[in-house]
């Protein structure tokens, strides 16, 4: 073979240079706007629940509910997908993205079914996410039981 | 309305800012890393919970307000801010309780809401 392109590197190389640079930096911007966007719509819900008298921990879990909901209905209506194409990470960093990575292969594999299509697939990307959140919170939880375990065990 | 003249504007403001860096985080590793975005996520869930288990996130939590719990990370760092809590009520019980009662409401609602999304979407057509 003598095409210029022989290895897996020369051909990045042969992209990085034929690709425009620019669109980082808009991609970049996008996902500041958007996601800045949905944590400032978080931030509203959370301040609004602590005005009516609620405690941080039940805003929170408010905030988690009306952004994964509004999320669900977004997915739903095939909006969110549209949506996360301009946001990139902006719109999947935030807990929109769990809640999207949970409802669109949901709706996708429906047609395999309510249990192996829907029931499984739901958590082919929020399964990983949770088995290492969990999995890092326990040892997080060890890690500081060994170091007050007199505090804690008196 | 009362509300809108008691809201911390500024508080929005370093919300917006912080929570939109953290994604740009996300973006620059989407396009300069070859990571999915499945492995970004897993990446910032596991990177929040070893930053609230060291303390450091919750003073991000406190700069930023949702700017810091709405992103991924934050999600991180409830399983770890939830873990310790119960640690220090029960103990060894507590290193496995302690996570998931904490972000229950989040994966409840998207498990829920995943599913009902699922009932009333039509199946989308393939393409040929």
């Amino acid at each position: 073979m003598n095409s210029p392109i022989d290895t897996k590197k020369d051909y990045q190389e042969y992209v990085n240079q034929k690709s425009p640079n620019s669109p980082i930096w808009r991609n970049c911007l996008n996902a500041f706007l958007i996601g800045g966007l949905i944590c400032s719509i978080g931030q509203f819900i959370f301040s609004f629940c602590l005005y009516k008298g609620l405690d941080d921990t039940a805003a929170g879990a408010i905030v988690s509910i009306i952004l994964i909901a509004i999320t669900a209905i977004l997915t739903g209506l095939n909006l969110f997908n549209k949506i996360g194409k301009i946001a990139g990470a902006g719109s999947f960093v935030p807990i929109t993205g769990f809640a999207n990575s949970i409802v669109s292969p949901a709706m996708e594999y429906k047609s395999e079914g309510y249990v192996m299509g829907v029931g499984a697939k739901m958590f082919t990307v929020a399964g990983p996410v949770l088995v290492y959140g969990i999995s890092t919170s326990i040892i997080v939880g060890l890690i500081y039981l060994l170091f007050n375990a007199q505090a804690v065990l008196v | 309305m009362d509300f809108l003249q008691n809201f911390d504007w500024m508080l929005l403001l370093r919300c917006f800012v912080v929570g939109g860096l953290i994604c740009i985080i996300g973006q620059i590793l989407l396009d300069k890393t070859k990571l999915t975005s499945a492995r970004i996520l897993v990446l910032f869930v596991t990177v929040g919970t070893i930053l609230g288990g060291l303390g450091i996130y919750p003073y991000l939590v406190k700069f930023a307000g949702c700017g810091a719990t709405v992103p991924l990370t934050g999600f991180g760092n409830t399983l770890a801010k939830g873990t310790i809590e119960a640690v220090k009520q029960s103990g060894l019980l507590g290193v496995f309780t302690g996570g998931l009662k904490a972000s229950s409401a989040g994966i409840a609602a998207a498990v829920f809401f995943g599913y009902i999304a699922s009932l009333i979407s039509k199946p989308k057509m393939k393409k040929q």
